[in-house]
């Protein structure tokens, strides 16, 4: 009983039962394709992180943002006046993360590839891309690039889903995303 | 000093239980329950104001309840619990006195001061809504650090008692040969503990400092990589002490041996292996370290402590239908599991917590613990519906259950509405389990944790979950108040029964089954079927097709997400 000590003295020498081996065979080969499943993703999958990311500071990376907020602003929106960036395909864009914002908003082409950088100029927040279901810790001090392809038309929410005190819930930024080619 | 006078020996068990150990063990078992109260009734406030036609409280009272149900019921419960769980497991079942008892009352106070202080910040001053995490930059009280630090400094006492009392017991000869494979499960457990304690310690006390002004900059990344081998490494202790818990139900229940004392031991070895760089898993999606890193960290560390849990799954179980077919219940595959007794809340909630465990939690945990699947799931409600699975149908029914059997064995009291008690754990299981599915549904759909408001009302732009979505959010908000129903009838039955049930004379027996005796090896011997445990593994089969499946259709998920890389 496992309340007390083995009642055999060598419990080490004892046979394992037929049932626990074939378990034991089991489970061993899962834990070998569930750690294979990951990097396979990285060759065969679309989806994957970059390893990609640089130390900034808050005061860079706006900057960094500000630059292609001026060149490429179309129009802006809601009751901040945020600015819708229209960039160009494949250029390098910045997300800023701040007590209560997702700045600026960004108009991107279906089926085309941009460099999008996210950080985060004061605490912790969560990018959670909604509908398209896409969430990633974004931490001050760090330049995270990934490069995003989106493949629907149409409206994106980013929720914030780190908690970052109490205006957190009121977070909450936008991507369009428009046919290929459109103006 | 340590005179006969100061063990009884227990008339139902035959244990020699030492009465300083017993007392410790009383004292931490009542402040775990009083956390649990605190925990649950701030859980039931959560759970009310994020059902959307309710919304019962305010954002700022809000997430001050939310900080408050986290550390309460995770950190200060099941910590407390564990460290009565830690005593018996050394002293009780080794049938030797406790190490340095007066030290232990120290510590004891220490851990009560601890979480005291600590819920002084959070609720009664209220400037430390940070959540359980305290991510920095985010800035609490400089007494919520304090408190969880005095809470840690006790904790680790008691990890140390228990070594030095399994150093007695040795230098004792209070047993003979190799500790029970239930201490043993303890052993790991408190090994775990000292590991957890002192990641605790490395990331705390410099957030302390930082707080006070003496240190200026506390990167955020490294936080949450040194936070989580503190955060993640306690879970491992919840699993290691739950899964013991398992092993000593089914001992005490039906008289059973383990299948086999090799592969139940080693499988607890494995939560220790590798435990350093467990926290991975919960930085799939942060930037600054490297998929290379995430993959073998996730892997090497997660997936060993997977193959034990699912090694376990087989072996608990396993060694109750080893023990039910000896005992001649034998017909077909499931007759062990029909006949046994359903209606002993220790029983229904240590099954409960096993299925729920692994099929709730574990499968969930696994899936969401791969790299880029963690993109889906990262932050979302998912991430609360997988540990309410762990840590609440797996940890908090485990405890639950065993309470029913420790209140005549340690505080000598009849447990009292013995009918209420038994249906406690399929009131509460079902709540929680209800709670951990609408949880995950709703994350599944991109539902965010910790968020006052998934309507959007005042925020500009405005976003609409799906009608699923809220639905989901809606039964969970149900599901939580079956589930406080269970709660708070444990909380009554076990109250009533230490403080007003009829007492127990020390030397006469409790009059209801407590203990079986141990099944003979002429009784195994009569049971001649070429497969010892045919049920048990037909249900681990069952489980096995679930996770496989449920593992892929999330990668069909990912798919048709937009591409990243």
């Amino acid at each position: 009983m496992a309340i007390y000590p083995p009642s055999n003295k060598l419990w080490w020498n004892e046979h394992i039962e037929k049932g626990e081996l074939i378990w034991i065979t089991v489970v061993v080969i899962w834990g070998i394709i569930l750690t294979l499943m990951m990097p396979l993703w990285h060759i065969y999958g679309k989806q994957n992180m970059s390893s990609e990311a640089y130390r900034v500071t808050p005061e860079q990376y706006l900057a960094k943002a500000q630059e292609v907020v001026d060149q490429y602003t179309v129009r802006t929106e809601g009751a901040f006046n945020t600015p819708v960036v229209k960039p160009p395909v494949g250029s390098d864009i910045y997300l800023v993360g701040r007590l209560w914002q997702w700045w600026p908003i960004f108009e991107l082409e279906k089926d085309q590839s941009y460099r999008l950088h996210i950080s985060s100029i004061d605490w912790q927040h969560g990018f959670s891309l909604q509908p398209a279901n896409i969430n990633l810790q974004v931490l001050p001090g760090y330049d995270m690039v990934l490069t995003v392809t989106p493949n629907k038309v149409g409206k994106e929410s980013i929720v914030c889903n780190e908690y970052c005190g109490i205006g957190h819930h009121n977070m909450l930024g936008t991507i369009y995303v428009v046919e290929k080619g459109a103006q | 000093m340590n005179t006969t006078s100061q063990f009884r020996t227990c008339p139902d068990t035959g244990f020699k239980i030492h009465r300083p150990a017993e007392t410790l063990i009383k004292l931490n078992a009542v402040a775990a329950v009083i956390f649990l109260l605190i925990g649950g009734v701030l859980g039931i406030g959560v759970g009310l104001t994020r059902w959307p036609e309710v919304h019962l409280l305010g954002p700022d009272t809000f997430y001050q309840v939310l900080t408050g149900h986290g550390i309460n019921v995770l950190i200060f419960w099941i910590i407390f619990f564990e460290m009565a769980v830690l005593h018996f497991a050394s002293a009780v079942l080794l049938g030797c006195r406790i190490a340095t008892p007066k030290i232990g009352h120290g510590a004891f106070w220490l851990m009560v001061v601890g979480a005291l202080v600590n819920n002084y910040a959070v609720m009664v001053k209220g400037n430390s809504s940070v959540m359980m995490t305290s991510y920095v930059p985010l800035p609490a009280d400089t007494l919520f650090y304090v408190g969880l630090i005095l809470f840690a400094v006790g904790a680790l006492i008691n990890c140390f008692m228990f070594l030095g009392t399994l150093v007695i017991a040795r230098g004792e000869r209070t047993y003979e040969g190799s500790v029970p494979l239930v201490t043993f499960g303890a052993l790991t457990a408190c090994i775990i503990a000292i590991f957890t304690i002192a990641s605790g310690a490395v990331i705390l006390i410099p957030t302390l400092l930082w707080n006070l002004g003496f240190v200026s900059h506390i990167d955020a990344g490294v936080y949450r990589l040194i936070w989580w081998a503190f955060g993640h490494s306690s879970q491992q202790i919840n699993v290691a002490t739950h899964i013991s818990i398992w092993y000593l139900t089914v001992a005490v229940l039906f008289g059973a041996k383990p299948l086999s004392e090799k592969v139940s031991r080693f499988a607890f070895l494995l939560y220790i292996a590798v435990l350093q760089i467990a926290s991975a898993h919960h930085l799939l999606v942060d930037p600054g370290l490297s998929s290379e890193w995430k993959i073998f960290n996730t892997s090497y560390a997660m997936y060993l402590a997977v193959m034990a849990s699912m090694v376990h799954g087989l072996t608990v179980p396993g060694a109750m239908e080893h023990a039910q077919r000896a005992r001649g219940y034998r017909s077909g595959l499931f007759e062990w599991l029909r006949k046994a007794p359903w209606g002993n809340p220790v029983f229904s909630a240590m099954f409960l917590s096993l299925v729920g465990f692994g099929v709730l939690g574990g499968i969930t945990g696994v899936v969401m613990g791969a790299e880029q699947i963690n993109l889906l799931i990262h932050n979302t409600m998912y991430v609360p519906g997988h540990f309410h699975g762990t840590v609440v149908v797996g940890t908090t029914l485990t405890f639950m259950g065993i309470t029913y059997w420790l209140i005549p064995i340690v505080f000598r009291r009849q447990v009292v509405m013995k009918r209420l008690a038994s249906w406690q754990p399929y009131i509460f299981g079902a709540g929680m389990s209800g709670v951990a599915l609408f949880l995950m549904g709703a994350g599944t759909l991109g539902v965010p944790r910790r968020h006052w408001d998934i309507l959007f009302t005042a925020a500009d732009g405005g976003h609409e979950f799906s009608a699923a979505a809220l639905t989901m959010m809606s039964l969970n908000g149900m599901s939580v108040i079956l589930a406080a129903v269970g709660g708070a009838a444990f909380i009554l039955v076990v109250v009533v029964s230490v403080f007003f049930g009829p007492k127990i004379p020390e030397n006469q027996k409790v009059g209801t089954f407590m203990m079986a005796p141990r099944v003979t090896d002429e009784e195994f011997a009569t049971n001649k079927a070429p497969l010892t445990v045919p049920g048990t593994l037909v249900l681990v089969a069952v489980f096995f097709v679930v996770f496989a499946l449920y593992y892929f259709i999330n990668w069909k998920y990912l798919a048709q997400t937009w591409g990243l890389s």
